[in-house]
């Protein structure tokens, strides 16, 4: 996948689980659960979510590498086969 | 004779179009039956009775938009007779008759004197039908704050259903009138603090079990078989339940029915405003996974507007979770007619002493809110000791 595929494909979850927010008024290096206001449950949806979409395993041990908009695109960018 | 109502099922619905009716008048239903299906902004959602009995008459016209409180049916119990005709000579019949018969007549030339507020002295007590005034008490809304249309300025059933969301623009609001969702909150709160003498306890529990229980189960698991430590809090919480039934039940007409079996209310935060805490039935009875399973379905459906309206009025008890977001603690207000919250805060590492020693451990703090009608302190700790205890053994659970 392209990185901007990835992007996409973020957004559009994102937006899935959080359609109040828009994705431009987000600070993308603050923390992912606050700029959405997402609890664990919306979290694990949207890995479930992208896990799917991109075919990375995203383990639960690496959640710490998801905290933000960005460095959800970057881990992707490198865990996504 | 009870009135059925357009039910409130997500933070913005005020109003809902009804769009088939599945009883119609002599038919039996029982408590769960589907009686119509109603159209929201959220898409259609089949709503149920509540008791069982026969429908009287239905209120409201297949594509008619009503608000959110508005009576949709008539039920009568099995042993009442048949329209009109209630045997204890209750006011209610021939005032609701002549709504159902004559709704809100316009402002027309019939009655030109009929101005609203205008024969309402200040300071005279103010008159209003018994239906609208069960209706404004069951949802909270202050009878002094309603102007009336009715004869003499008397509030009738259509000025409080105005009040509750549908008001024409030409009256003045002085606020922001109350989303459907905020006013069922604000009743249903508001009958709790009014009915329920609460009590409340709280406990700190170590949770380096129960969290290496979920690493370890979710270590190799994809997603979408991964749990929540929120799964075992509410595991926990029904299995402590089936030890100590009195915080598992219903509390009315003045006495406790322990429940047979435990619906576990799960809170669900709506975005945009509200919570519900829909049921996941049996809970005792579910894996962890499969509970965990159920969890992630309804807050999908209740994040989509599409839970069954049963699934509120079935849970026997409630658990409130704040997740990794929040505060330390949270002290719960008691849904009616259920007699117990159980609330956990967000987990957090904290100094614990264990065997002497000092240790970080991540901790969270559990309480109690229960009714004293029903169950006391001492009781209510023990049953606060055996969620502990259960949540030392995840693997039990």
């Amino acid at each position: 996948m392209t990185q901007d595929e990835i992007e996409a494909v973020l957004i559009r979850e994102l937006h899935r689980i959080a359609p109040d927010i828009e994705i431009d008024t987000v600070d993308r290096d603050g923390d992912l659960r606050e700029e959405f206001d997402i609890d664990s449950m919306d979290f694990l949806n949207l890995v479930a979510a992208l896990s799917k979409a991109t075919g990375a395993e995203m383990p639960e041990s690496d959640y710490a590498q998801m905290a933000s908009v960005n460095a959800m695109l970057a881990y992707l960018g490198t865990a996504a086969p | 004779m009870e009135a059925f109502h357009m039910p409130s099922l997500g933070a913005d619905m005020e109003a809902g179009t009804l769009v088939e009716w599945l009883k119609q008048p002599g038919d039996a239903v029982k408590r769960g039956d589907v009686i119509a299906v109603i159209d929201t902004q959220k898409g259609a959602i089949e709503i149920e009775v509540f008791n069982d009995g026969i429908v009287d008459s239905q209120l409201v016209d297949v594509g008619t938009t009503v608000p959110v409180g508005t009576p949709l049916a008539m039920i009568r119990g099995e042993s009442e007779a048949a329209g009109g005709g209630e045997p204890p000579p209750a006011p209610e019949p021939p005032v609701r008759k002549a709504e159902a018969a004559a709704p809100p007549a316009p402002p027309s030339a019939a009655e030109p004197a009929r101005a609203p507020e205008a024969a309402a002295a200040p300071g005279a007590r103010r008159s209003i039908s018994p239906a609208a005034r069960r209706l404004a008490e069951s949802r909270g809304i202050d009878i002094a704050s309603l102007s009336g249309t009715g004869p003499g300025g008397a509030i009738e059933l259509a000025d409080v259903a105005a009040a509750l969301g549908g008001a024409p623009e030409a009256q003045k609001r002085p606020a922001e009138p109350m989303s459907g969702m905020r006013v069922a909150i604000a009743a249903a709160m508001a009958r709790s603090k009014r009915e329920i003498p609460h009590y409340y306890l709280w406990n700190t529990i170590d949770l380096t079990r129960a969290d290496a229980y979920v690493a370890g189960h979710n270590a190799d698991r994809p997603p979408d078989e991964r749990i929540l430590v929120a799964a075992l809090f509410v595991k926990a919480v029904a299995l402590a339940c089936g030890k100590y039934p009195e915080f598992s039940g219903h509390f009315e007409d003045g006495r406790f029915r322990p429940a047979e079996t435990v619906h576990v209310g799960v809170a669900i935060n709506i975005r945009g405003g509200g919570l519900v805490a829909p049921a996941i039935h049996d809970t005792a009875s579910l894996t962890t996974e499969a509970l965990m399973a159920a969890m992630r379905d309804l807050v999908a459906r209740v994040r989509a507007g599409r839970f069954r309206a049963t699934e509120l009025s079935d849970p026997t008890i409630t658990v409130s979770s704040l997740g990794e977001r929040g505060v330390e603690a949270l002290f719960g207000v008691i849904y009616p007619p259920q007699v117990a919250i159980v609330g956990f805060g967000m987990p957090a590492e904290r100094p614990w002493i264990e065997n002497g020693t000092v240790a970080p451990r991540r901790i969270v703090t559990a309480t109690l809110a229960a009714d004293h009608r029903v169950s006391d302190g001492h009781r209510g700790a023990l049953f606060l000791n055996e969620i502990d205890r259960l949540l030392q053994e995840p693997e039990k659970l």
